[in-house]
């Protein structure tokens, strides 16, 4: 199979499960069924996933200072979707592919708003598809410090 | 597990609360289990003093995890067909969050009926902080 390898773990599903406070009994177990967000967590097993800090690389959170906003930083998570082709399973291995979907962009109170999907597909061991996961961000041009967040 | 249509009408509510008193170590708790570390959900002297914001806040996706709970605990997880959210406003540390899941219509599919929701989930202040939608496999 071609694509990101996610193998998806009992371990890991009961961690997630524990994150999101959902103790369902049916994410528990060596055959636990992934919760509906589960997919996300492949960020684990991207080995160029940008909101992970890596060793002896720069890490634009705080250390001594306080850190810096690194460029595209002050971008939002503005939707998320899922379709479901089947139930996830621990002891399966996904294969994620991932595409540029649509953008496009809004004015927002403070300038305008540029929002940009991108579509992740994962496919179990026989090519099949399992999740669709459609994922849009939305990044304010100009200065990325909202202030007026709140 | 699924629902047959008898067990389920159109415009039936199910309502959960998902979180009391939101704690910053639970949005960490998060971080570690997606993988996303982004410090403007961990780190709270970058997400005030490099970012601008009053501090720390949680994860879209800890949001839409929490939430999917009230749909799963009703239809169970393998019925589910899609799940969307679109981001409303954000949650901060202390938020108390409840989440509603409401039967728009039940839909005859060529494979079986299926469930059409749509999802709220909002904060202590009434304020809407994830509005979506889903759709689940019924029992044929």
């Amino acid at each position: 199979m071609t694509g990101q390898p996610f193998p998806v773990e009992a371990g890991h599903i009961m961690l997630f499960a524990r994150a999101i406070g959902d103790e369902n009994p049916a994410y528990q177990g060596e055959s636990a069924l992934a919760p509906p967000t589960f997919t996300m967590a492949s960020a684990h097993y991207d080995p160029d996933y940008h909101l992970r800090p890596k060793p002896d690389e720069e890490w634009f959170g705080s250390g001594r200072d306080a850190g810096v906003m690194a460029e595209g930083a002050g971008g939002l998570h503005a939707e998320q979707h899922f379709e479901y082709h089947r139930p996830v399973r621990a002891g399966e291995t996904l294969y994620a592919h991932n595409s540029t979907g649509r953008s496009w962009e809004k004015q927002g109170r403070t300038g305008r708003l540029l929002f940009s999907e991108r579509i992740t597909e994962y496919r179990d061991a026989d090519g099949e598809p399992v999740v669709s996961a459609v994922t849009v961000a939305v990044v304010p041009e100009g200065p990325a410090t909202p202030k007026d967040a709140r | 597990m699924s629902l047959s249509p008898d067990d389920i009408k159109v415009g039936e509510i199910r309502e959960s609360v998902l979180v009391d008193d939101l704690k910053r170590t639970r949005i960490v708790q998060y971080a570690g289990a997606s993988g996303d570390f982004n410090p403007l959900h961990t780190d709270e002297r970058f997400a005030v003093d490099a970012a601008g914001y009053p501090g720390v806040f949680a994860h879209g996706m800890l949001t839409m995890g929490m939430t999917g709970r009230v749909l799963t605990d009703w239809v169970g997880t393998e019925a589910l067909l899609r799940y969307g959210v679109r981001f409303k406003a954000q949650v901060w540390p202390g938020d108390t969050l409840t989440a509603t899941a409401t039967v728009e219509s039940i839909e005859d599919t060529p494979t079986g009926p299926v469930a059409h929701f749509t999802l709220r989930t909002v904060n202590q202040d009434g304020a809407e902080v994830v509005s979506g939608t889903a759709a689940a496999r019924l029992e044929p």
